[in-house]
């Protein structure tokens, strides 16, 4: 039978060049060059993901990304580049800026750090060897993934952050990444946060585009929570609509340990939002959340894989999109429970709204079970608005546009809810108005 | 939750051990040469004594394999097959194509009474065997047909139920129309494969506004060591017909695997309604995983015409490997697809199974009930895809799956894909058992019934409504089935 040859696009052949040509000049030596070699080496062989790839089916990279931008270099204006975002403002928050994934001393608050915090930028990390970047990559079910190890051979900057044992930090940690730039660019900030036993802390992360021509964004965040941690967290993509941006939360979760996040979308042309989440230890318990809004041609993808290897974990998962114009929604979740992890309680729901006639959704949400004393359940739906409820708002009285947004509104509500910082959540449901009050 | 002691017990009734149709019949059988080669193809088209236009259409099919690969996205694991070490023809040798009863062999016929398939008619009719449900039976055996009962009778109503190979002798025009019309030659790696060496199967039409007036049946036999059988059917149910449709399987216990891979057309035109019921108990292998049939089948049905309706209903508990997806075109207007399946895996057999619901045509409507249960060290994978196309205005969908694990050293997997390109569409899917109706719960609760049995009461009693129907022959296994309870569920 004939063997297929892989033929390369010329994407890939630019990413295989840009990786040799760069190789020698990104921050780090040894251990860590060998691992960007490795993780590279992936990619080289599997070249871009396209629809043939199981995980990918919806979001087809090799189509989409026609060339590959080179790495941002940092920005001469990094901190004026900064300065243009605006996403949680309002929020009482220690702030970390990323411009063009590099990270900007002058405008991070690394001077006023709360007791139990400690920060270091991931290029002085990376080069002098720091012991905490052990701790990357550690999430088992996101390895050989294309958007992981796209970020592993190619991250430039970011952070390290440790949150001692113990420490309760009032103040939510922001990390603030910005994009803008007059010609392509690509990024690969890395930010990972080690958060010992008994610690809490709340991070706010924000991707925001401020500039004017198209890059293509690759972030991860990953979090290595102890037991008995609380960590909550919240999401927002606010990228440039002409931008692809994929990014990625890997998270490893201690016993008796738990974590809220939510992610909102409503830039980028193509963006990817994908978590990777193992419990380690047991009596944890998980909720994850997200409110994607899209309209025009934007394509947005949410992935998920929940990993439960421990007994007695609890997840809960609420994903809601509304779907606009000829936009597209894929909505991927996968809850894997390994054969010892009995007892285990898993939910998983997906609903999308299609607001208009030439609007698209996929749903895929898997259940992969191995142990036979638990229970888990999954839900996925997908509609236009309901016209009896909009009859009843609109005998009341109400013009059909303020009737449709106010039953967006509570579409979405529920999966806005689950951020706790008031001032977050005020935001994301304002910003969720203004898109609704664009529509109309 | 764990599953219930009776649930349990009524899974090991059925378990690979128990498996009741292990026996072989010693019988003198006229074989093509081992391997797979356009000889080959030409040498099974004229032992069937086709056209010109069959033996290209098979060798195109034939010379498209070649260039395709095996999938490899199931989650099923087997030791690749040497496709060259198979026989792809196997027949009786004395009279293959018997006039009448009398002269097939008897050997064969008393195969079939021991599997309890009732193949003469006065005995049918004078109630030896069914109780007095009347079925016309197509006995297929490794390659070939060896009979089909009451022909004379359905004929009078218009009804046409022959083998596949008499159908492209004697009708060669609604055979040349409608073969490969809903699984087209290049569709898959195994639909190609069956396409270039199929030996035999069934073919039904049932002409404008005829109600079939007895339930039609297949019974599959692989007798033959090392044979792959390759069976097509194809049903027709022309405007405003009615057809009912079961097919049966069974195998010989044998330590190596055995390949079946049928390809299966279902084609109904406006306001006809086909309903297709399949008990699949192809041999599973022994305790240690040993041997068993991989069954690797493609069926399809095509609702063409509008307000026309395809509902399958499978019972799946045979087959070491089981990959298999009963889907529906549904492309006229208002036309219906059902999907209800029962997969029970025990030992090591492997189930990946599911349907395909694809709305194309507008108020099109789609239900799938199934549910999987895997015991022993098996592994059950529900697989479906639900989609909606720009112009299905309208289209719904239904989706219900639950599976249960007994014991902890198999697996369950759910894995939906669900697409609407269409903002009217309105698609559900759901595997918990409390959103069955409201209404219905609500209904059982306040007569006093707790939540697990009134879940159980609604859905077993769904099942069961689809299971009656198939006949007595057909209902042992799937009646022990019918009780399985609910509780534990796992989605």
């Amino acid at each position: 039978m004939a063997e297929v040859t892989p033929i390369r696009t010329a994407a890939e052949v630019a990413l295989i060049e840009r990786f040799e040509g760069l190789k020698n000049k990104l921050p780090g030596s040894g251990e860590i060059a060998r691992g960007r070699d490795e993780a590279f080496a992936l990619i080289a062989a599997a070249g871009l993901p396209n629809r043939r790839v199981e995980e990918w089916k919806y979001t087809d990279l090799r189509n989409a990304v026609r060339e590959a931008a080179p790495l941002a270099e940092r920005p001469a204006d990094a901190a004026a580049l900064v300065d243009k975002a605006s996403a949680f403002a309002k929020a009482d928050a220690v702030r970390l800026s990323f411009a063009n994934g590099h990270f900007v001393a002058e405008r991070s608050d690394l001077a006023a750090l709360p007791a139990g915090i400690a920060v270091t930028p991931l290029a002085a990390a990376l080069a002098e060897g720091h012991p905490l970047l052990a701790e990357m990559g550690k999430v088992a079910v996101a390895k050989g993934n294309f958007a992981l190890a796209l970020n592993s051979a190619f991250m430039m900057d970011g952070a390290l952050i440790r949150v001692a044992a113990g420490t309760a930090v009032d103040k939510a940690l922001h990390l603030r990444f910005v994009n803008g730039g007059a010609s392509p660019f690509a990024t690969a900030p890395r930010v990972v946060i080690l958060v010992e036993d008994g610690a809490s802390v709340t991070v706010h992360e924000s991707h925001e585009g401020v500039g004017t021509a198209a890059y293509q964004a690759n972030s991860v965040v990953e979090i290595v929570a102890g037991n008995g941690t609380t960590i909550t967290h919240a999401r927002l993509n606010a990228e440039q609509a002409d931008a692809i941006a994929l990014s990625t939360l890997a998270v490893t979760l201690g016993a008796k340990a738990k974590l809220t996040s939510l992610g909102a979308v409503t830039g980028g042309s193509l963006s990817r939002h994908q978590v990777f989440l193992a419990f380690a230890g047991e009596h944890s318990s998980l909720t994850l959340g997200g409110a994607t809004m899209l309209r025009g041609r934007q394509h947005a993808d949410t992935t998920l894989v929940v990993d439960h290897a421990v007994p007695h974990c609890d997840s809960r998962e609420l994903f809601k999109t509304v779907i606009d114009g000829e936009a597209t929604g894929v909505f991927q979740g996968k809850i894997i429970v390994r054969p010892d992890a009995q007892k285990t309680d898993g939910r998983m729901m997906s609903a999308a709204l299609l607001l208009s006639e030439t609007a698209t959704m996929n749903n895929k949400p898997e259940l992969e079970i191995f142990a036979d004393d638990v229970q888990c359940a999954h839900g996925a739906t997908c509609g236009q608005l309901d016209e009896d409820l909009l009859f009843y708002l609109t005998a009341r009285g109400l013009p059909r546009a303020m009737a449709e947004a106010l039953l967006v509104q509570a579409f979405l509500g529920e999966a806005l809810e689950l951020v706790e910082d008031e001032a977050v959540r005020e935001e994301l449901v304002a910003r969720a108005e203004g898109w609704l009050g664009e529509r109309a | 939750m764990p599953a219930v002691q009776e649930t349990v017990e009524r899974v090991k009734a059925i378990d690979v051990e128990q498996y009741k149709y292990g026996f072989e019949t010693t019988i003198e059988m006229d074989k093509a040469p081992k391997g797979l080669s356009e000889d080959i193809v030409r040498l099974i088209s004229s032992k069937k004594g086709e056209p010109e236009w069959m033996t290209e259409w098979r060798l195109e099919a034939f010379r498209r394999w070649q260039t395709m690969r095996e999938p490899k996205w199931a989650r099923v694991n087997y030791p690749p097959i040497d496709y060259q070490e198979l026989y792809y023809y196997a027949a009786p040798k004395k009279n293959p194509a018997p006039k009448s009863l009398d002269e097939v062999d008897p050997e064969i016929l008393k195969t079939y009474e021991k599997l309890g398939i009732p193949l003469r008619e006065q005995e049918i009719l004078a109630g030896v065997e069914g109780a007095g449900s009347r079925v016309a039976v197509d006995a297929v055996f490794d390659s070939v047909s060896v009979v089909t009962t009451f022909k004379e009778e359905l004929k009078k109503a218009g009804v046409i139920f022959c083998s596949i190979s008499e159908a492209i002798r004697e009708y060669p025009d609604l055979v040349r129309k409608y073969l490969g019309s809903v699984v087209p030659v290049s569709d898959n790696f195994f639909a190609t494969l069956n396409s270039a060496v199929f030996t035999d199967g069934s073919f039904v039409y049932v002409p404008e506004g005829v109600r079939c007036p007895m339930e039609l049946s297949t019974y599959f036999r692989i007798n033959e060591r090392n044979t792959g059988q390759f069976e097509r059917t194809l049903i027709i149910a022309d405007k405003g017909s009615y057809v009912s449709y079961l097919e049966g399987c069974t195998a010989p216990a044998r330590d190596e695997n055995q390949l079946h891979a049928a390809v299966v057309e279902l084609i109904a035109l406006d306001d006809a309604e086909i309903k297709y019921s399949t008990v699949q108990n192809w041999y599973p292998g022994d305790a240690e995983g040993k041997g068993g049939v991989y069954n690797f089948v493609t069926k399809r049905g095509d609702c063409r015409g509008a307000n026309s309706k395809i509902s399958w209903t499978q019972v799946e508990t045979g087959s070491a490997i089981t990959w298999k997806y009963p889907s529906c075109i549904l492309r006229g207007d208002n036309s219906r697809g059902e999907f209800y399946s029962i997969a029970i895996s025990n030992g090591y057999q492997q189930v990946d199974s599911g349907t395909k619901m694809i709305h194309l045509g507008k108020n099109t409507t789609s239900r799938i009930i199934s549910k999987g249960i895997a015991a022993g060290r098996s592994e059950n994978t529900y697989r479906g895809l639900v989609s909606a196309h720009r112009k299905a205005s309208g289209a719904r969908n239904f989706t219900n799956c639950d599976s249960l694990l007994i014991g902890d050293k198999c697996g369950a997997h759910t894995v939906p894909y669900i697409e609407s390109k269409n903002a009217s569409a309105v698609f559900e899917h759901e595997a918990t058992t409390s959103k069955i109706s409201d209404d219905q719960m609500f209904y059982c609760l306040q007569r006093g019934l707790d939540e697990e049995e009134a879940v159980a009461l609604i859905v077993n009693g769904f099942v069961k409504d689809v299971l009656q129907q198939l006949p007595m022959e057909f209902a042992v296994e799937a009646q022990k089935l019918i009780s399985i309870s609910l509780e534990g569920s796992v989605g």
